[in-house]
Protein backbone atom coordinates (compact mmCIF):
# COMPACT_ATOMS: atom_id res chain seq x y z
CA UNK A 1 0.00 0.00 0.00
CA UNK A 2 1.66 3.23 1.21
CA UNK A 3 1.06 6.72 0.51
CA UNK A 4 1.38 8.89 -2.46
CA UNK A 5 1.96 12.37 -2.19
CA UNK A 6 1.62 14.42 -5.25
CA UNK A 7 3.98 17.48 -5.16
CA UNK A 8 3.83 21.29 -5.65
CA UNK A 9 6.00 22.76 -7.98
CA UNK A 10 6.89 24.82 -10.85
CA UNK A 11 8.89 22.11 -13.03
CA UNK A 12 11.96 24.49 -11.75
CA UNK A 13 11.40 24.12 -7.82
CA UNK A 14 9.60 22.04 -5.20
CA UNK A 15 7.56 23.95 -3.64
CA UNK A 16 7.79 24.12 0.13
CA UNK A 17 4.15 23.10 0.75
CA UNK A 18 5.21 19.83 -0.54
CA UNK A 19 7.44 19.37 2.83
CA UNK A 20 4.34 19.83 4.96
CA UNK A 21 2.55 17.45 3.03
CA UNK A 22 5.00 14.67 3.11
CA UNK A 23 5.02 15.68 7.32
CA UNK A 24 1.55 14.97 7.54
CA UNK A 25 1.91 11.15 5.34
CA UNK A 26 4.54 10.98 7.64
CA UNK A 27 2.28 11.05 10.43
CA UNK A 28 0.12 8.72 8.78
CA UNK A 29 2.75 5.85 8.48
CA UNK A 30 4.17 4.00 5.60
CA UNK A 31 5.85 4.28 2.59
CA UNK A 32 6.06 7.36 0.86
CA UNK A 33 6.32 7.82 -2.62
CA UNK A 34 6.35 11.24 -4.58
CA UNK A 35 4.74 12.35 -7.66
CA UNK A 36 6.33 14.97 -9.72
CA UNK A 37 4.19 15.87 -12.75
CA UNK A 38 5.09 18.66 -15.07
CA UNK A 39 7.42 19.25 -17.69
CA UNK A 40 10.92 19.51 -17.67
CA UNK A 41 10.73 18.54 -13.88
CA UNK A 42 13.75 16.99 -13.78
CA UNK A 43 15.11 18.93 -11.02
CA UNK A 44 11.60 19.55 -8.65
CA UNK A 45 12.21 15.49 -8.77
CA UNK A 46 15.50 15.57 -7.72
CA UNK A 47 14.38 18.35 -4.83
CA UNK A 48 11.91 15.49 -3.98
CA UNK A 49 14.34 12.68 -3.75
CA UNK A 50 16.48 14.69 -1.57
CA UNK A 51 13.47 15.54 0.87
CA UNK A 52 13.18 13.61 4.42
CA UNK A 53 11.47 9.95 4.45
CA UNK A 54 10.87 9.80 0.85
CA UNK A 55 10.93 6.26 -0.46
CA UNK A 56 10.78 6.68 -4.29
CA UNK A 57 9.96 9.81 -6.42
CA UNK A 58 7.73 8.59 -9.41
CA UNK A 59 8.50 11.66 -11.81
CA UNK A 60 6.00 11.94 -15.29
CA UNK A 61 7.38 14.31 -17.50
CA UNK A 62 4.64 15.60 -20.28
CA UNK A 63 3.49 18.18 -21.91
CA UNK A 64 0.14 17.73 -20.78
CA UNK A 65 1.22 18.28 -17.19
CA UNK A 66 3.26 21.12 -17.53
CA UNK A 67 0.90 23.65 -16.34
CA UNK A 68 -0.59 21.42 -13.85
CA UNK A 69 -4.02 21.81 -15.37
CA UNK A 70 -6.78 20.26 -13.12
CA UNK A 71 -8.28 18.03 -15.62
CA UNK A 72 -4.83 15.95 -16.77
CA UNK A 73 -3.10 16.05 -13.19
CA UNK A 74 -7.00 14.27 -11.76
CA UNK A 75 -6.67 11.70 -14.40
CA UNK A 76 -3.34 11.17 -14.02
CA UNK A 77 -3.37 10.51 -9.55
CA UNK A 78 -6.29 8.49 -10.06
CA UNK A 79 -4.48 5.98 -12.26
CA UNK A 80 -1.33 6.05 -10.34
CA UNK A 81 -2.74 6.33 -7.05
CA UNK A 82 -5.09 3.36 -7.07
CA UNK A 83 -2.85 1.10 -5.65
CA UNK A 84 -1.83 3.23 -2.61
CA UNK A 85 -3.54 3.55 0.97
CA UNK A 86 -3.39 7.31 0.82
CA UNK A 87 -3.03 9.54 -1.73
CA UNK A 88 -2.29 13.53 -0.38
CA UNK A 89 -1.95 17.20 -2.31
CA UNK A 90 -0.82 20.24 -0.57
CA UNK A 91 -4.11 22.46 -0.18
CA UNK A 92 -2.93 25.24 -2.56
CA UNK A 93 -4.98 26.38 -5.36
CA UNK A 94 -3.35 23.77 -7.48
CA UNK A 95 -4.10 20.75 -5.47
CA UNK A 96 -7.75 22.14 -4.14
CA UNK A 97 -8.40 21.77 -8.45
CA UNK A 98 -7.18 18.56 -9.11
CA UNK A 99 -7.71 16.40 -5.98
CA UNK A 100 -11.11 16.05 -6.09
CA UNK A 101 -11.37 15.24 -9.51
CA UNK A 102 -8.83 12.18 -8.70
CA UNK A 103 -11.55 11.45 -5.67
CA UNK A 104 -14.35 11.52 -7.71
CA UNK A 105 -12.53 8.79 -10.47
CA UNK A 106 -11.99 6.83 -7.71
CA UNK A 107 -15.50 6.91 -6.42
CA UNK A 108 -14.29 8.58 -3.24
CA UNK A 109 -14.61 10.96 -0.64
CA UNK A 110 -11.98 13.56 0.12
CA UNK A 111 -11.18 14.76 2.57
CA UNK A 112 -9.89 18.86 2.59
CA UNK A 113 -7.51 20.52 4.43
CA UNK A 114 -6.22 18.47 7.37
CA UNK A 115 -4.45 20.44 10.10
CA UNK A 116 -3.62 17.01 11.84
CA UNK A 117 -3.29 13.54 12.00
CA UNK A 118 -5.32 11.39 14.90
CA UNK A 119 -5.01 8.26 13.08
CA UNK A 120 -4.16 6.45 9.15
CA UNK A 121 -8.23 7.12 8.84
CA UNK A 122 -9.50 10.19 11.38
CA UNK A 123 -8.21 13.51 10.76
CA UNK A 124 -8.73 17.02 12.11
CA UNK A 125 -9.76 19.84 9.94
CA UNK A 126 -11.02 23.41 10.52
CA UNK A 127 -14.66 24.06 9.36
CA UNK A 128 -16.99 26.95 9.44
CA UNK A 129 -14.17 29.26 8.92
CA UNK A 130 -12.10 27.44 11.73
CA UNK A 131 -15.27 28.51 14.35
CA UNK A 132 -15.17 24.25 14.69
CA UNK A 133 -12.66 21.41 14.68
CA UNK A 134 -14.02 18.29 13.22
CA UNK A 135 -12.67 15.54 13.68
CA UNK A 136 -13.35 12.96 10.67
CA UNK A 137 -13.05 9.06 10.42
CA UNK A 138 -13.34 7.86 6.80
CA UNK A 139 -14.50 4.78 5.39
CA UNK A 140 -13.15 4.76 1.74
CA UNK A 141 -10.69 2.14 0.59
CA UNK A 142 -8.60 5.03 -0.79
CA UNK A 143 -7.88 8.15 1.75
CA UNK A 144 -7.80 11.43 -0.65
CA UNK A 145 -6.88 14.18 1.45
CA UNK A 146 -5.27 18.15 1.18
CA UNK A 147 -3.12 19.20 3.71
CA UNK A 148 -3.58 22.33 5.16
CA UNK A 149 0.43 23.32 5.79
CA UNK A 150 0.36 25.52 8.59
CA UNK A 151 -0.75 22.28 10.31
CA UNK A 152 2.46 20.25 9.98
CA UNK A 153 6.14 21.33 10.52
CA UNK A 154 8.03 20.48 7.61
CA UNK A 155 10.12 17.56 6.88
CA UNK A 156 13.71 18.50 6.23
CA UNK A 157 14.40 19.66 2.46
CA UNK A 158 18.13 17.91 2.38
CA UNK A 159 19.50 14.34 3.44
CA UNK A 160 17.24 11.98 1.51
CA UNK A 161 18.37 10.04 -1.39
CA UNK A 162 15.05 8.58 -2.62
CA UNK A 163 15.28 6.78 -6.27
CA UNK A 164 13.12 8.14 -9.01
CA UNK A 165 11.41 6.44 -11.40
CA UNK A 166 9.91 7.20 -14.69
CA UNK A 167 6.16 7.21 -14.55
CA UNK A 168 4.21 7.61 -17.84
CA UNK A 169 1.17 9.90 -18.83
CA UNK A 170 -2.29 9.20 -19.11
CA UNK A 171 -3.82 9.93 -22.18
CA UNK A 172 -4.76 13.66 -22.44
CA UNK A 173 -8.46 14.56 -23.21
CA UNK A 174 -7.62 17.96 -24.35
CA UNK A 175 -10.55 19.37 -22.88
CA UNK A 176 -8.97 22.61 -21.30
CA UNK A 177 -6.05 24.60 -22.27
CA UNK A 178 -3.70 27.21 -20.82
CA UNK A 179 -4.22 30.25 -22.06
CA UNK A 180 -2.08 32.72 -19.53
CA UNK A 181 -0.77 33.87 -16.49
CA UNK A 182 -0.26 36.67 -14.14
CA UNK A 183 1.69 35.89 -11.93
CA UNK A 184 2.73 38.78 -9.00
CA UNK A 185 6.54 39.35 -8.84
CA UNK A 186 8.10 40.45 -5.64
CA UNK A 187 10.75 39.87 -3.72
CA UNK A 188 9.26 39.50 -0.24
CA UNK A 189 8.84 36.22 1.59
CA UNK A 190 5.84 34.50 0.07
CA UNK A 191 3.07 34.50 2.88
CA UNK A 192 2.62 31.20 3.24
CA UNK A 193 6.81 30.56 4.14
CA UNK A 194 6.99 34.50 5.38
CA UNK A 195 8.12 34.52 9.08
CA UNK A 196 6.49 38.13 9.88
CA UNK A 197 3.55 39.57 8.05
CA UNK A 198 2.14 42.47 7.51
CA UNK A 199 -1.37 43.08 6.71
CA UNK A 200 -3.35 46.08 5.65
CA UNK A 201 -7.44 46.29 5.77
CA UNK A 202 -9.31 49.04 4.57
CA UNK A 203 -8.15 51.59 6.68
CA UNK A 204 -5.05 51.42 4.33
CA UNK A 205 -7.23 53.70 1.96
CA UNK A 206 -5.34 53.45 -1.35
CA UNK A 207 -2.77 50.91 -2.70
CA UNK A 208 -0.20 54.18 -2.79
CA UNK A 209 -0.56 54.00 1.07
CA UNK A 210 0.41 50.53 1.30
CA UNK A 211 4.31 51.95 0.19
CA UNK A 212 4.76 52.37 4.38
CA UNK A 213 4.00 49.09 4.74
CA UNK A 214 6.48 47.45 2.44
CA UNK A 215 9.33 49.74 3.16
CA UNK A 216 8.43 48.72 6.84
CA UNK A 217 8.46 44.94 5.91
CA UNK A 218 11.31 45.53 3.73
CA UNK A 219 13.40 46.41 6.67
CA UNK A 220 11.92 43.33 8.91
CA UNK A 221 12.30 40.94 6.15
CA UNK A 222 8.24 40.44 6.10
CA UNK A 223 5.78 39.58 3.57
CA UNK A 224 2.64 42.00 3.57
CA UNK A 225 -0.46 40.77 3.34
CA UNK A 226 -4.13 42.21 3.10
CA UNK A 227 -8.00 41.97 3.58
CA UNK A 228 -10.66 40.69 1.69
CA UNK A 229 -11.66 44.28 1.41
CA UNK A 230 -8.42 45.37 0.38
CA UNK A 231 -8.08 43.54 -2.37
CA UNK A 232 -11.86 44.34 -3.33
CA UNK A 233 -11.13 47.69 -3.24
CA UNK A 234 -8.32 47.03 -5.23
CA UNK A 235 -5.38 48.61 -3.45
CA UNK A 236 -3.63 45.34 -4.22
CA UNK A 237 -3.81 41.61 -5.93
CA UNK A 238 -5.92 39.21 -4.85
CA UNK A 239 -2.89 36.68 -4.35
CA UNK A 240 -1.87 39.31 -1.14
CA UNK A 241 -5.43 38.11 0.29
CA UNK A 242 -5.44 36.03 3.58
CA UNK A 243 -8.27 34.53 5.41
CA UNK A 244 -10.80 32.08 4.61
CA UNK A 245 -10.73 32.44 0.94
CA UNK A 246 -7.92 33.76 0.23
CA UNK A 247 -4.44 32.20 2.33
CA UNK A 248 -3.87 30.48 5.50
CA UNK A 249 -0.97 31.60 7.33
CA UNK A 250 0.54 31.09 10.79
CA UNK A 251 3.90 33.04 11.06
CA UNK A 252 5.57 33.98 14.25
CA UNK A 253 4.75 37.42 14.12
CA UNK A 254 1.30 39.00 12.48
CA UNK A 255 0.94 42.89 12.11
CA UNK A 256 -2.83 43.71 11.46
CA UNK A 257 -2.99 46.98 10.30
CA UNK A 258 -6.63 48.42 9.40
CA UNK A 259 -8.00 45.39 9.71
CA UNK A 260 -11.14 45.07 11.70
CA UNK A 261 -11.12 41.36 12.42
CA UNK A 262 -14.10 39.61 10.61
CA UNK A 263 -13.91 35.61 11.15
CA UNK A 264 -13.48 35.46 7.49
CA UNK A 265 -10.03 37.05 7.79
CA UNK A 266 -9.35 35.32 11.82
CA UNK A 267 -9.48 32.37 9.63
CA UNK A 268 -6.19 32.85 7.85
CA UNK A 269 -4.42 34.15 10.49
CA UNK A 270 -5.65 33.23 13.93
CA UNK A 271 -3.03 30.38 14.55
CA UNK A 272 0.07 33.06 14.17
CA UNK A 273 2.41 32.77 17.31
CA UNK A 274 2.40 36.50 17.98
CA UNK A 275 -0.46 38.90 16.72
CA UNK A 276 0.09 42.61 16.83
CA UNK A 277 -3.53 45.05 15.92
CA UNK A 278 -3.46 48.60 15.22
CA UNK A 279 -6.28 50.13 14.57
CA UNK A 280 -8.12 53.81 15.79
CA UNK A 281 -11.30 51.54 17.05
CA UNK A 282 -11.02 50.32 20.03
CA UNK A 283 -13.63 48.39 20.00
CA UNK A 284 -12.46 47.13 16.78
CA UNK A 285 -13.09 42.43 17.17
CA UNK A 286 -9.20 41.94 15.90
CA UNK A 287 -8.45 43.21 19.71
CA UNK A 288 -10.12 39.88 20.68
CA UNK A 289 -7.32 37.67 19.18
CA UNK A 290 -4.59 40.20 19.37
CA UNK A 291 -1.56 39.30 21.81
CA UNK A 292 -0.17 43.41 22.07
CA UNK A 293 -3.36 45.83 20.58
CA UNK A 294 -2.54 49.81 19.45
CA UNK A 295 -5.22 52.04 19.29
CA UNK A 296 -3.84 54.24 17.07
CA UNK A 297 -4.08 56.30 13.76
CA UNK A 298 -2.16 53.95 11.74
CA UNK A 299 -0.52 57.06 9.29
CA UNK A 300 1.13 58.27 12.35
CA UNK A 301 1.51 54.80 14.57
CA UNK A 302 3.02 52.87 11.00
CA UNK A 303 5.95 55.61 10.32
CA UNK A 304 6.83 55.67 13.70
CA UNK A 305 6.90 51.92 14.09
CA UNK A 306 9.63 51.85 10.92
CA UNK A 307 11.61 54.98 12.34
CA UNK A 308 11.80 52.84 15.72
CA UNK A 309 12.79 49.58 13.81
CA UNK B 1 -27.17 27.97 -24.29
CA UNK B 2 -28.52 26.42 -20.98
CA UNK B 3 -26.96 27.05 -17.61
CA UNK B 4 -27.41 25.14 -14.54
CA UNK B 5 -26.42 26.79 -10.96
CA UNK B 6 -25.86 24.74 -7.87
CA UNK B 7 -26.80 26.27 -4.45
CA UNK B 8 -26.99 25.06 -0.97
CA UNK B 9 -28.80 26.38 2.04
CA UNK B 10 -26.05 27.00 4.78
CA UNK B 11 -25.88 28.79 8.16
CA UNK B 12 -25.81 32.90 7.16
CA UNK B 13 -22.32 34.17 7.16
CA UNK B 14 -22.94 37.05 9.77
CA UNK B 15 -23.44 34.15 11.93
CA UNK B 16 -20.84 32.81 14.52
CA UNK B 17 -21.58 29.38 14.74
CA UNK B 18 -20.85 27.25 18.13
CA UNK B 19 -20.16 24.15 18.66
CA UNK B 20 -22.78 21.91 21.07
CA UNK B 21 -21.75 21.26 24.66
CA UNK B 22 -22.29 17.31 23.73
CA UNK B 23 -19.04 17.94 21.05
CA UNK B 24 -21.52 15.77 18.51
CA UNK B 25 -21.58 18.71 15.88
CA UNK B 26 -22.36 22.87 15.59
CA UNK B 27 -25.52 24.14 16.80
CA UNK B 28 -27.82 24.80 14.21
CA UNK B 29 -31.23 25.60 16.21
CA UNK B 30 -32.83 28.53 15.36
CA UNK B 31 -29.90 29.89 13.42
CA UNK B 32 -30.42 32.20 10.65
CA UNK B 33 -29.97 30.28 6.94
CA UNK B 34 -29.18 31.63 3.46
CA UNK B 35 -27.91 30.73 0.41
CA UNK B 36 -24.42 30.11 0.59
CA UNK B 37 -22.61 33.23 -0.88
CA UNK B 38 -20.56 31.40 -3.50
CA UNK B 39 -23.49 30.40 -4.57
CA UNK B 40 -25.19 33.63 -4.63
CA UNK B 41 -22.12 34.30 -7.18
CA UNK B 42 -22.89 31.62 -9.22
CA UNK B 43 -26.47 32.79 -9.81
CA UNK B 44 -25.38 36.30 -10.36
CA UNK B 45 -22.91 34.94 -13.03
CA UNK B 46 -25.97 33.15 -14.77
CA UNK B 47 -27.89 36.09 -14.75
CA UNK B 48 -26.04 38.44 -16.10
CA UNK B 49 -24.86 35.64 -18.80
CA UNK B 50 -28.50 35.76 -19.60
CA UNK B 51 -28.86 40.01 -19.43
CA UNK B 52 -26.06 39.49 -22.19
CA UNK B 53 -28.16 37.30 -24.01
CA UNK B 54 -25.38 34.20 -24.08
CA UNK B 55 -27.65 31.94 -21.98
CA UNK B 56 -31.39 31.56 -23.12
CA UNK B 57 -32.48 29.36 -19.76
CA UNK B 58 -30.88 28.97 -16.15
CA UNK B 59 -31.93 26.41 -14.50
CA UNK B 60 -30.91 26.42 -10.10
CA UNK B 61 -30.73 23.13 -8.31
CA UNK B 62 -30.35 22.54 -5.06
CA UNK B 63 -29.58 19.13 -2.71
CA UNK B 64 -30.68 18.91 0.46
CA UNK B 65 -33.96 19.53 2.78
CA UNK B 66 -37.35 20.73 2.19
CA UNK B 67 -36.96 24.54 3.50
CA UNK B 68 -33.91 24.23 0.86
CA UNK B 69 -36.64 25.52 -1.72
CA UNK B 70 -36.14 28.99 0.09
CA UNK B 71 -32.99 29.36 -1.32
CA UNK B 72 -34.47 28.24 -4.61
CA UNK B 73 -37.15 30.68 -4.58
CA UNK B 74 -34.14 33.40 -3.38
CA UNK B 75 -32.39 32.53 -6.72
CA UNK B 76 -35.55 32.58 -8.90
CA UNK B 77 -35.97 35.80 -7.45
CA UNK B 78 -32.60 36.57 -8.89
CA UNK B 79 -33.26 35.62 -12.19
CA UNK B 80 -32.80 32.30 -13.05
CA UNK B 81 -35.93 30.75 -14.87
CA UNK B 82 -36.79 27.40 -12.56
CA UNK B 83 -35.57 24.96 -9.92
CA UNK B 84 -35.28 21.71 -8.68
CA UNK B 85 -34.91 20.80 -5.51
CA UNK B 86 -33.37 16.94 -5.03
CA UNK B 87 -34.92 16.58 -1.59
CA UNK B 88 -33.69 14.46 0.98
CA UNK B 89 -33.08 14.72 4.69
CA UNK B 90 -29.93 12.96 4.91
CA UNK B 91 -26.09 13.73 5.54
CA UNK B 92 -25.10 14.32 2.46
CA UNK B 93 -21.39 14.47 1.58
CA UNK B 94 -19.22 15.98 -2.11
CA UNK B 95 -19.27 12.45 -3.51
CA UNK B 96 -22.94 12.15 -3.38
CA UNK B 97 -24.03 15.50 -4.47
CA UNK B 98 -21.96 15.21 -7.42
CA UNK B 99 -23.77 12.32 -8.50
CA UNK B 100 -27.03 13.61 -8.17
CA UNK B 101 -25.43 16.90 -9.87
CA UNK B 102 -24.39 14.76 -12.72
CA UNK B 103 -27.97 12.85 -12.98
CA UNK B 104 -29.32 16.28 -13.27
CA UNK B 105 -26.83 17.49 -15.97
CA UNK B 106 -27.61 14.49 -17.92
CA UNK B 107 -31.51 14.91 -18.14
CA UNK B 108 -30.88 18.58 -18.64
CA UNK B 109 -27.97 18.94 -20.79
CA UNK B 110 -26.50 22.61 -20.21
CA UNK B 111 -23.43 23.89 -21.51
CA UNK B 112 -22.42 25.44 -18.81
CA UNK B 113 -22.68 24.63 -14.91
CA UNK B 114 -21.61 27.11 -12.32
CA UNK B 115 -21.23 26.38 -8.72
CA UNK B 116 -19.89 28.60 -5.61
CA UNK B 117 -16.14 26.98 -5.02
CA UNK B 118 -17.22 25.91 -1.74
CA UNK B 119 -19.55 26.24 1.01
CA UNK B 120 -19.01 27.96 3.86
CA UNK B 121 -20.17 25.58 6.60
CA UNK B 122 -17.98 22.59 5.24
CA UNK B 123 -15.57 25.17 3.63
CA UNK B 124 -14.86 21.60 1.15
CA UNK B 125 -14.21 23.05 -2.28
CA UNK B 126 -15.05 19.93 -3.94
CA UNK B 127 -18.45 19.18 -5.99
CA UNK B 128 -17.49 21.12 -8.89
CA UNK B 129 -14.05 19.34 -9.61
CA UNK B 130 -16.37 16.07 -8.67
CA UNK B 131 -19.21 17.03 -11.08
CA UNK B 132 -16.29 17.81 -13.65
CA UNK B 133 -14.62 14.44 -13.37
CA UNK B 134 -17.43 12.40 -13.43
CA UNK B 135 -19.52 14.15 -16.24
CA UNK B 136 -15.98 14.20 -17.99
CA UNK B 137 -16.41 18.42 -18.04
CA UNK B 138 -13.44 20.62 -18.01
CA UNK B 139 -13.52 22.82 -15.22
CA UNK B 140 -12.41 26.52 -14.23
CA UNK B 141 -12.56 26.36 -10.85
CA UNK B 142 -12.45 29.82 -8.26
CA UNK B 143 -13.04 32.32 -11.24
CA UNK B 144 -12.49 36.35 -11.64
CA UNK B 145 -13.56 36.20 -15.00
CA UNK B 146 -15.82 34.03 -17.29
CA UNK B 147 -15.63 34.81 -21.03
CA UNK B 148 -17.99 32.57 -23.32
CA UNK B 149 -16.84 32.82 -26.58
CA UNK B 150 -19.18 30.39 -28.89
CA UNK B 151 -18.43 26.75 -28.32
CA UNK B 152 -15.58 27.92 -25.97
CA UNK B 153 -15.26 29.85 -22.42
CA UNK B 154 -12.34 31.27 -21.05
CA UNK B 155 -11.99 31.42 -17.53
CA UNK B 156 -9.70 33.40 -15.52
CA UNK B 157 -8.86 31.89 -11.86
CA UNK B 158 -7.48 33.03 -8.84
CA UNK B 159 -4.56 31.40 -7.93
CA UNK B 160 -2.04 31.45 -5.11
CA UNK B 161 0.60 33.29 -7.26
CA UNK B 162 -1.82 35.45 -9.34
CA UNK B 163 -4.26 34.79 -11.90
CA UNK B 164 -4.31 32.42 -14.52
CA UNK B 165 -6.38 32.08 -17.59
CA UNK B 166 -7.54 28.41 -19.11
CA UNK B 167 -9.59 28.05 -22.37
CA UNK B 168 -12.19 24.74 -21.77
CA UNK B 169 -14.45 22.93 -24.28
CA UNK B 170 -17.95 23.55 -23.51
CA UNK B 171 -19.70 22.01 -21.62
CA UNK B 172 -17.97 22.82 -18.81
CA UNK B 173 -17.71 23.46 -15.41
CA UNK B 174 -17.23 26.60 -13.50
CA UNK B 175 -16.72 27.27 -9.67
CA UNK B 176 -17.08 30.91 -8.19
CA UNK B 177 -14.51 32.87 -6.31
CA UNK B 178 -15.32 36.26 -4.56
CA UNK B 179 -14.49 38.85 -7.02
CA UNK B 180 -16.44 37.16 -10.09
CA UNK B 181 -19.29 39.84 -9.57
CA UNK B 182 -20.95 41.57 -6.77
CA UNK B 183 -24.40 39.90 -6.41
CA UNK B 184 -27.96 41.73 -7.02
CA UNK B 185 -30.72 42.01 -4.07
CA UNK B 186 -33.66 40.67 -5.34
CA UNK B 187 -36.50 43.32 -5.81
CA UNK B 188 -40.24 42.71 -4.22
CA UNK B 189 -41.87 42.23 -7.36
CA UNK B 190 -39.02 40.06 -8.55
CA UNK B 191 -39.88 37.89 -5.37
CA UNK B 192 -43.70 37.82 -5.69
CA UNK B 193 -42.94 36.47 -9.32
CA UNK B 194 -40.23 34.17 -8.68
CA UNK B 195 -43.50 31.99 -6.41
CA UNK B 196 -44.87 31.51 -9.99
CA UNK B 197 -42.23 30.24 -11.47
CA UNK B 198 -41.88 26.60 -11.89
CA UNK B 199 -40.01 24.51 -8.80
CA UNK B 200 -39.43 20.28 -9.32
CA UNK B 201 -38.99 18.12 -6.33
CA UNK B 202 -38.15 15.13 -7.11
CA UNK B 203 -35.83 12.45 -4.54
CA UNK B 204 -32.41 10.92 -5.35
CA UNK B 205 -34.03 8.16 -6.04
CA UNK B 206 -35.91 9.76 -8.65
CA UNK B 207 -32.75 10.43 -10.30
CA UNK B 208 -31.36 6.25 -10.07
CA UNK B 209 -28.73 7.88 -7.17
CA UNK B 210 -27.87 6.78 -4.28
CA UNK B 211 -26.97 8.81 -0.99
CA UNK B 212 -23.98 7.13 0.41
CA UNK B 213 -21.99 8.57 3.57
CA UNK B 214 -18.50 7.30 4.08
CA UNK B 215 -17.43 9.94 6.49
CA UNK B 216 -18.34 9.59 10.32
CA UNK B 217 -17.92 13.02 12.35
CA UNK B 218 -16.05 11.87 15.15
CA UNK B 219 -16.29 14.78 17.15
CA UNK B 220 -16.83 19.23 16.61
CA UNK B 221 -14.44 21.14 19.07
CA UNK B 222 -14.31 24.49 19.42
CA UNK B 223 -10.74 26.47 18.20
CA UNK B 224 -8.29 26.73 20.57
CA UNK B 225 -9.14 29.93 22.41
CA UNK B 226 -6.48 32.58 22.14
CA UNK B 227 -5.54 34.13 25.61
CA UNK B 228 -6.31 37.74 25.49
CA UNK B 229 -3.84 39.91 25.12
CA UNK B 230 -3.08 43.47 26.07
CA UNK B 231 -3.24 46.67 25.06
CA UNK B 232 -0.24 49.01 24.71
CA UNK B 233 -0.02 52.42 24.68
CA UNK B 234 2.35 53.35 22.76
CA UNK B 235 4.45 52.20 19.11
CA UNK B 236 7.56 52.63 22.07
CA UNK B 237 5.68 50.21 24.28
CA UNK B 238 4.77 47.83 21.36
CA UNK B 239 8.49 47.45 19.66
CA UNK B 240 9.96 46.97 23.59
CA UNK B 241 7.41 44.15 24.10
CA UNK B 242 7.75 42.44 20.86
CA UNK B 243 11.79 42.29 21.24
CA UNK B 244 11.42 41.60 25.05
CA UNK B 245 8.64 39.49 25.92
CA UNK B 246 7.47 38.06 22.37
CA UNK B 247 10.80 38.06 21.21
CA UNK B 248 9.57 37.95 18.00
CA UNK B 249 11.55 40.74 16.87
C1 LIG C 1 -17.90 34.25 1.92
C2 LIG C 1 -16.98 35.32 2.41
C3 LIG C 1 -15.62 35.08 2.42
C4 LIG C 1 -14.74 36.06 2.86
N1 LIG C 1 -13.41 35.80 2.85
C5 LIG C 1 -12.55 36.72 3.34
C6 LIG C 1 -11.15 36.47 3.40
O1 LIG C 1 -10.66 35.43 2.96
N2 LIG C 1 -10.35 37.42 3.93
C7 LIG C 1 -10.83 38.61 4.42
O2 LIG C 1 -10.03 39.43 4.88
N3 LIG C 1 -12.14 38.87 4.35
C8 LIG C 1 -13.01 37.96 3.82
N4 LIG C 1 -14.34 38.27 3.76
C9 LIG C 1 -14.76 39.65 4.06
C10 LIG C 1 -14.91 39.96 5.54
O3 LIG C 1 -16.22 39.59 5.95
C11 LIG C 1 -14.69 41.46 5.80
O4 LIG C 1 -15.60 42.19 5.01
C12 LIG C 1 -13.29 41.96 5.50
O5 LIG C 1 -12.33 41.13 6.11
C13 LIG C 1 -13.14 43.38 6.01
O6 LIG C 1 -11.86 43.90 5.70
P1 LIG C 1 -11.20 45.06 6.56
O7 LIG C 1 -11.05 44.59 7.96
O8 LIG C 1 -9.99 45.51 5.84
O9 LIG C 1 -12.27 46.23 6.41
P2 LIG C 1 -13.23 46.88 7.51
O10 LIG C 1 -14.05 45.87 8.16
O11 LIG C 1 -13.89 48.00 6.81
O12 LIG C 1 -12.23 47.44 8.60
C14 LIG C 1 -11.37 48.51 8.41
C15 LIG C 1 -10.72 48.79 9.75
O13 LIG C 1 -9.75 49.81 9.58
C16 LIG C 1 -9.78 50.66 10.73
N5 LIG C 1 -9.22 51.95 10.31
C17 LIG C 1 -9.71 52.81 9.39
N6 LIG C 1 -8.91 53.88 9.28
C18 LIG C 1 -7.89 53.72 10.15
C19 LIG C 1 -6.74 54.49 10.51
N7 LIG C 1 -6.47 55.66 9.92
N8 LIG C 1 -5.90 54.00 11.44
C20 LIG C 1 -6.17 52.82 12.06
N9 LIG C 1 -7.23 52.05 11.77
C21 LIG C 1 -8.09 52.48 10.81
C22 LIG C 1 -11.23 50.72 11.11
O14 LIG C 1 -11.36 51.07 12.49
C23 LIG C 1 -11.69 49.30 10.82
O15 LIG C 1 -11.58 48.47 11.98
C24 LIG C 1 -15.23 37.31 3.30
C25 LIG C 1 -16.60 37.54 3.30
C26 LIG C 1 -17.47 36.56 2.85
C27 LIG C 1 -18.93 36.84 2.85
Amino acid sequence: MGILVVAEHDNATLKGATLNTIAAAKAIGGDIDVLVAGQGCQAAADAAAKAEGVSKVILVDDAAYAQQLGEPMGDLVAELGKGYSHILAAATTTGKDFLPRTAALLDVNMISEIVKVESADTFARPIYAGNAIATVQSADAIKVITVRATGFDPVAAEGGSASIENGSAVADKGISSFVGEELAKSDRPELTAADIIISGGRGMQNGDNFEMLYKLADKIGAGVGASRAAVDAGFVPNDMQVGQTGKIVAPNLYVAVGISGAIQHLAGMKDSKVIVAINKDEEAPIFQVADYGLVADLFEAIPELDSKL
Amino acid sequence: MKVLVAVKRVIDYNVKVRVKADNSDVDLTNVKMAMNPFCEIAVEEAVRLKEKGVASEIVVVSIGPKVAQEQIRTALALGADRGILIETEEKLESLSVAKALKAVVEKEQPQLVILGKQSIDNDNNQTGQMLGALTGMPQGTFASEVAVDGDKVNVTREIDGGLRTVGLTLPAIVTTDLRLNEPRYASLPNIMKAKRKPLDVLTPADLGVEIKSTQTLVKVEPPAERSAGIKVASVDELVEKLKTEAKVL
